[in-house]
C-alpha cells in the first residue's frame, strides 16, 4: 500500500495557501463595493508571504511539503503536496499577481456610473478567485481536484476577459468558454478511463501502477489534448488572441502571464509523474512539433498584427510554443541525464521568464492606450516621449521574449538548446533561433515606431499615474533580473521528483 | 447481448460522439452549449461504468466515481449557467453568432 502520508511542520501552510483567496472573495462580498479595494492590500501581501514561506521550507529542508487534509491518507482522502516545482510556480503567482493588483489598485474610482463603480470589485473577486485555482492546480495531488480547480480558473478567467462589455469581448468570452470546457471535458473523460482502469485517482498511486496499455495511452491523450486546448498550443489557440487582447490591461496581464501556465503545469505533471516512461519519444516529438508550429506560425502573425494588444497576444501563443519543446528533449531514452535536466530547467525557467516578462509588456501597451488613446502600432510615432518609462519597460521586456542577453528569456532558451543539441535534435535548435529573429522583428517593430519622432502636436490624451509606470518597470527588470541565475540545472526544481529529471 | 457495463459504455461513446459532431458543426453558440451538455453526459455515463466494473470489494457499485458525477454534475451546470448569461448579454447587443468576432476591430464601440 502507499505509504502514510505524514504533515510535516509546514504542511498548514498548504491549506492557507489555498484558503486565503477564498477568505479574500468572502470580504469583498462583505464589505461591499464601495470598499472592496481594503481587502487587496491585506490578502494579497499575505499569500506573497506564504508562498515564500512554503518555498523557503521546502529549500531548507530539501523534502516536498505535504499535508493530507483531514488526516484522511491519499486513496481515500486528499493530500496538498509542494515539490519544488509547484513552489516556484506558487511564488510566481503571488508576484505577478501582486504587481498587477498594485497596477491595478484605486483604478477609476471615481465614476458615478454603476457599472463603472462595480467593474473594480468584480475584479479583485475574479482575481482572488483565479489565485485560489492557481493554487490548488499546483498543490492537489489527485487529478479530480485537479478538475474542479482547472474549471474555477476558466469561470474566474472568461469574465475578466469581458470586463467592459462589448460585443466583440463578449464573443471572444464565449469562444475562450467554449473551448476551454471541451478541453475539461476531454480531461474528465480521460480521468474516468484511468479511474476504470486503476481505481484511484491519487498522483501518487497512478504513478505506483502505471503500465504502459491502450487504455492508459488514450486516457492521457485526451486529457491532454485537452489542456492543450485549455494552454493554446498551435491548432487550438483561435481562441486566445482575441480574449487576451480585448481584456483590459490588467486581466490580460494575468490571463497571458499565469492562467496559460496552470493547463501546462497539470501536462507536466501527467508527464513526468504519471505517464509509464520510455514509451513516450513520439508522442513527446508530436508535442515539441506542435511546439514548434506554434512559434513559426504565431511569430508571423504577430508580425502582420496592426494593434498592440492583438500582437502581445500573438506573442503569448509563440512564446507557449517554446514551453512544449522540452518534452522531447527531457523524455529522449539515450540522452544523457545532465542534459536532459538541463532542458528541464530551462522550460521551467521559460514559464517563469515569459510570466514576468508579458505580463509587464501587456501592463505597457496598457499605459501606452491609455495615454494616447489607441493602440495602432503605426501611429505610436514619439510615444517615448509621452509615456519614456513603459517605452523602456516593453524594450526590457521584449529582450526576455527574443532571448537576448542579460535576460531571464536568454538563459531559458540557450539551456534549451543546449539541450536540444546535446540531443541532436537540429530542427528545434533551428527553431529556437528563427523565433528568436522573428520576436526581434515584432519587438522592434513597435520599438522603432515609439522611438521615431513625434508627430506635429502630440500630446497625451490623459496622464497615467507614475506609480503604475514604476510597476510595469519594476516587471521588466525582474524578467531581466532572471539572467542572473546560473547556467546550470536547478537543484530545488528536482525536490520531490522520484524519476527523471 | 453483452454485459450491462458495456452496453452503457458504448452508450456513453455515442453520446460523446454526437456531443462533438455538433459542436464542431453547429453555428449557433446555443447549438454548442447543449452539444457541450451532451459530451459532458458521455463522461458521466462512463464514471458510471467504471463504477459498475470497478466493485471489486464486493460492493455492487463503487461509490467514488458517483460521489465525483454528482460535483461533475454541478460544475457542468455552472459552466452552462456561464456560458448562457454571456449568450443572453451577447444577444442584448443584437448579435447570435460568434462570427463578426473576427472581423476588423473598430475603433467606437457598438452601440
Amino acid at each position: 500500500m502507499t505509504p502514510v502520508l505524514a504533515t510535516g511542520s509546514g504542511g498548514a501552510l498548504l491549506v492557507v495557501a489555498v484558503f486565503l483567496p477564498v477568505i479574500g472573495m468572502l470580504g469583498i462580498f462583505f464589505l461591499g463595493v464601495r470598499r472592496a479595494w481594503w481587502i487587496a492590500p491585506l490578502i494579497l501581501p499575505a499569500g506573497l508571504i506564504t508562498s515564500l514561506a512554503i518555498a523557503f521550507d521546502v529549500a531548507q529542508s530539501g523534502m516536498p511539503v505535504t499535508y493530507a487534509l483531514g488526516n484522511w491518507q491519499p486513496p481515500l482522502g486528499i493530500a496538498l503536496r509542494a515539490d519544488g516545482l509547484a513552489a516556484v510556480f506558487m511564488v510566481m503567482t503571488a508576484w505577478i499577481l501582486c504587481a498587477v493588483a498594485l497596477y491595478a489598485g484605486g483604478a477609476s474610482t471615481g465614476a458615478q456610473d454603476t457599472l463603472e463603480n462595480r467593474r473594480p470589485y468584480v475584479f479583485w473577486i475574479l482575481l482572488l478567485g483565479l489565485w485560489c485555482a492557481l493554487n490548488t492546480t499546483f498543490l492537489a495531488q489527485d487529478l479530480f481536484t485537479l478538475f474542479v480547480a482547472l474549471e474555477l480558473l476558466t469561470f474566474s478567467a472568461v469574465p475578466l476577459v469581458c470586463l467592459d462589455g462589448k460585443r466583440e469581448t463578449l464573443q471572444a468570452a464565449l469562444r475562450y468558454l467554449l473551448f476551454a470546457l471541451v478541453g475539461s471535458v476531454f480531461y474528465l473523460i480521460g480521468a474516468a478511463v484511468l479511474y476504470g482502469n486503476y481505481g484511484t485517482l491519487d498522483l501518487s498511486g497512478l504513478r505506483e501502477a502505471a503500465r504502459y496499455d491502450l487504455a492508459t495511452a488514450i486516457a492521457l491523450g485526451l486529457m491532454i489534448v485537452g489542456l492543450m486546448a485549455k494552454a493554446a498550443l498551435f491548432p487550438l489557440h483561435l481562441w486566445l488572441p482575441p480574449a487576451h487582447a480585448g481584456a483590459p490591461p490588467a486581466a490580460s496581464a494575468v490571463l497571458s502571464a499565469l492562467v496559460v501556465k496552470a493547463p501546462f503545469f497539470l501536462i507536466l505533471r501527467l508527464w513526468f509523474d504519471v505517464a509509464p516512461q520510455s514509451s513516450f519519444e513520439l508522442p513527446a516529438q508530436m508535442l515539441a512539433g506542435l511546439g514548434m508550429a506554434s512559434i513559426i506560425v504565431c511569430s508571423v502573425m504577430a508580425l502582420r498584427q496592426e494593434r498592440l494588444k492583438l500582437m502581445i497576444a500573438y506573442s503569448t501563443v509563440a512564446q507557449i510554443g517554446y514551453l512544449f519543446l522540452m518534452f522531447p528533449l527531457v523524455t529522449s531514452i539515450d540522452g544523457s541525464a545532465i542534459f536532459q535536466s538541463i532542458g528541464w530547467t530551462g522550460g521551467v525557467l521559460q514559464a517563469v521568464s515569459h510570466a514576468l516578462a508579458k505580463a509587464s509588456m501587456f501592463l505597457a501597451a496598457g499605459v501606452i492606450a491609455e495615454t494616447l488613446g489607441h493602440d495602432r502600432i503605426d501611429k505610436l510615432n514619439g510615444a517615448v516621449t509621452v509615456v519614456p518609462v513603459s517605452i523602456a519597460a516593453f524594450g526590457l521586456s521584449g529582450l526576455s521574449l527574443m532571448g537576448l542577453p542579460p535576460s531571464g528569456g536568454f538563459v531559458a532558451k540557450l539551456m534549451l538548446l543546449t539541450a536540444a543539441t546535446e540531443n541532436s535534435s537540429w530542427w528545434i535548435a533551428a527553431t529556437i533561433l528563427l523565433g528568436g529573429i522573428l520576436a526581434a522583428s515584432y519587438v522592434f517593430r513597435v520599438l522603432g515606431r515609439a522611438l521615431a519622432a513625434p508627430p506635429e502636436g502630440l500630446s497625451s490624451a490623459r496622464r497615467v499615474p507614475l506609480r503604475r509606470e514604476l510597476v510595469v518597470l519594476g516587471l521588466a527588470i525582474c524578467a531581466v533580473l532572471l539572467g542572473f541565475v546560473p547556467l546550470q540545472p536547478f537543484g530545488f526544481l528536482g525536490i520531490g521528483r522520484t524519476g527523471l529529471p | 447481448m453483452t454485459d450491462p457495463a458495456t452496453l452503457f459504455g458504448l452508450c456513453a461513446a455515442g453520446l460523446v460522439a454526437i456531443g462533438l459532431y455538433g459542436l464542431v458543426l453547429q453555428p449557433t453558440p446555443l447549438r454548442k452549449i447543449i452539444a457541450f451538455n451532451l459530451i459532458g453526459t458521455g463522461a458521466f455515463l462512463l464514471f458510471g461504468v467504471a463504477a459498475r466494473r470497478g466493485a471489486a470489494a464486493g460492493l455492487s457499485a463503487d461509490p467514488v466515481p458517483q460521489a465525483m458525477v454528482i460535483t461533475g454534475i454541478v460544475v457542468a451546470f455552472a459552466a452552462t449557467a456561464l456560458a448562457v448569461a454571456l449568450l443572453l448579454r451577447l444577444a442584448e447587443t443584437g448579435v447570435y453568432t460568434l462570427e463578426s468576432g473576427e472581423a476588423p476591430p473598430r475603433d467606437e464601440p457598438p452601440t
